[in-house]
């Protein structure tokens, strides 16, 4: 937070090189009854680079909240990794010890969560709580964390960072709460920020402002960022790469333009079709039309079905859907698809 | 024809803080006036705080106006007695964005669905029941749902569930505040199907409050935007997405998404 001009030049090298995150063959499961596991996670595999923005999007039950928790240790008790690795900065997070995970957790990897509410104290001044993330992670005396904090809070506040600092969680806006849990997530200069749908709670004209928060965030401390969404028109203008989970697994990863725009797996196709087009309002004829939607629902992940998830609700399945799954195929150099219509 | 609602000049006003604090008013909406007529949708949006769900709480008689009428049926129902206003409440029924706290958790979809027709007393059992079970059909919902709870259902289930509690008392105007909001794009659009049914086959007027302009354009005949507590334009949808004349309405129009899906592959249009 301090010299970004430095981070700066040493996460670009560092970026050319390696990838900041690494995950490999994930496998996450809940135990829901002694010997009886329901899979969330199914062999998930991607990479995040230093200074890049991920979107991953999926609907509700994709398993994309676990996917977060699974990545900062901070699985449900019933939750179990079951196999893969999570390389960050050359380290296996699986394998660290509690007590290096949470030196790890806030301080290189940062959460923000849909909520601001509930992840706010609400009786202590947003300040403090702005500090206790400083206190908690690097030891220095309270005149030097106080100065951190007005500094971090000045960057995102900058006509009234007094005033900010100074107030109870319920004097403030949504949107203002949000860059609260924007500041105690990059207060200690991390490498790499999830947020977990964090946009969700507002309106369209404050998710926006947030939005361009995180663009701010990567452009000038090179801040990589993962952000977990069911909003497809959100990654359209920030993301760099977008992951599409389904049933969790990826249905597709690549770049944002051809997810969304030249989408191959048929799960994402059909999402989009969903929304209503921007151009609907401009001609009246089109109001009122029938949406296309997907049939059916995605539900019961514990089923022990062979083949593709999302088989039964797709309109391109043949043959081979039923009896396997299909495996990661490589369409371009950037955009991989899991899906038998692209060769298996 | 005939508006259904009609509202006129409409002020509410909170006093915002508690003890010593006190004193200081806050219009949450300011002269309000517009109306409805029986059978389309009028879409209220605009940003969070400007007012649309004290106006939908005023309409739908929870709140209290300060001031103004809301004509409805032929009578003035802000001035209405606590009493007389139980006539007028079924007639006007709310949708709230979070299905799953809008419902109990101990009772099963039939006895959700059913409950309000509790409160009228004529109903025989036999009657009942097979009300339930064709309210639940109305939207969408299979007979297995009937004796779900809230929690074993799908977001989209419990939306359609509340929808057809709304629907049991056969409302005239039905207020949906933020109905869409947090289901999944797919869900979305499962529901604002339904609410299109819904509308033609049983003549039902919408009010639609949110802000997802682009819902609004899909959904509505008519658009008024809010701003700081007062309707700042309406229109039909194409004419204020074409020709905003309110910075309100070119803020909101700045949010929209772009459209992010090339022509071959959008569903709507």
């Amino acid at each position: 937070m301090t010299n970004p001009v430095v981070d700066r030049a040493a996460l670009q090298l560092h970026s050319l090189m390696t990838s900041l995150l690494e995950v490999r063959n994930l496998d996450v499961a809940y135990l829901l009854r002694a010997s009886v596991a329901s899979s969330a996670i199914v062999n998930v595999s991607f990479d995040v680079k230093a200074g890049e923005i991920l979107g991953v999007l999926g609907e509700s039950g994709s398993g994309k909240s676990t996917l977060a928790a699974s990545m900062l240790g901070l699985l449900p008790a019933n939750g179990k990794i079951q196999r893969g690795s999570i390389l960050f900065e050359g380290r296996d997070l699986l394998q660290a010890e509690p007590r290096e995970l949470q030196s790890i957790r806030g301080r290189r990897i940062a959460l923000i969560n849909q909520e601001p509410l509930l992840a706010l104290h609400p009786t202590m001044r947003v300040g403090d709580q702005v500090e206790e993330v400083f206190a908690a992670h690097q030891y220095v005396d309270k005149k030097s964390r106080r100065e951190r904090v007005r500094q971090v809070l000045a960057g995102l506040f900058p006509t009234e960072t007094e005033r900010i600092s100074s107030s109870y969680p319920h004097q403030l806006s949504g949107g203002e709460r949000q860059r609260i849990l924007i500041a105690q997530a990059i207060a200690c200069g991390p490498a790499l920020v999830i947020g977990d749908e964090p946009t969700a709670s507002l309106d369209p004209t404050t998710q926006r402002e947030i939005l361009s928060v995180f663009e701010g965030l990567r452009r000038d401390f090179g801040v990589a960022i993962v952000l977990i969404t069911h909003n497809p028109s959100l990654l359209a203008a920030l993301a760099d790469r977008v992951l599409v989970l389904y049933a969790g697994r990826v249905a597709e990863i690549g770049p944002t333009e051809s997810v969304l725009s030249d989408s191959l797996h048929p799960y994402t196709r059909s999402l989009l079709r969903c929304l209503p087009s921007p151009r609907c309002g401009t001609n009246a004829a089109n109001r009122k039309i029938k949406l296309p939607s997907i049939a059916g629902d995605l539900h019961s992940l514990g089923l022990l079905s062979l083949g593709c998830r999302f088989e039964p609700r797709c309109t391109d399945r043949f043959e081979p859907c039923r009896t396997r799954e299909p495996v990661e195929v490589w369409a371009t150099d950037e955009h991989v698809v899991s899906c038998f219509k692209y060769g298996s | 024809m005939q508006p259904l609602i009609q509202v006129e000049s409409l002020r509410k006003l909170y006093r915002s803080g508690k003890g010593l604090n006190s004193g200081h008013v806050v219009p949450a909406i300011n002269e309000v006036s517009f109306s409805i007529a029986p059978g389309i949708t009028l879409a209220l949006v605009g940003e969070s705080g400007s007012g649309k769900t004290t106006l939908a709480l005023c309409l739908a008689c929870f709140e209290r106006p300060t001031s103004g009428r809301i004509w409805f049926g032929g009578r003035d129902i802000a001035a209405l007695e606590e009493k007389q206003l139980r006539v007028v409440r079924p007639q006007i029924q709310l949708v709230f964005q979070d299905p799953a706290s809008s419902l109990n958790p101990r009772l099963t979809a039939h006895e959700i669905v059913t409950e309000p027709l509790l409160l009228q007393r004529n109903w025989q059992e036999r009657q009942m029941r097979e009300r339930g079970f064709a309210l639940l059909e109305r939207v969408g919902l299979s007979r297995e749902v009937a004796t779900c709870r809230a929690r074993e259902l799908s977001g989209g289930q419990r939306q359609r569930l509340v929808i057809a509690r709304a629907l049991s008392l056969e409302p005239k105007l039905l207020i949906l505040d933020e109905a869409l909001s947090a289901l999944d794009c797919s869900t979305q659009a499962q529901i604002a199907n339904l609410l299109v049914e819904l509308q033609t086959s049983s003549a039902l007027t919408f009010l639609f409050i949110t802000h997802d302009l682009v819902m609004a354009a899909h959904l509505a005949d008519e658009i008024a935007v809010m701003n700081r507590g007062q309707i700042v334009e309406q229109g039909v949808p194409e004419k204020l997405l074409a020709s905003p004349q309110h910075e309100a309405t070119r803020s909101l129009i700045a949010g929209m998404p772009r459209a992010i899906v090339r022509p071959h592959m959008s569903g709507a249009c």
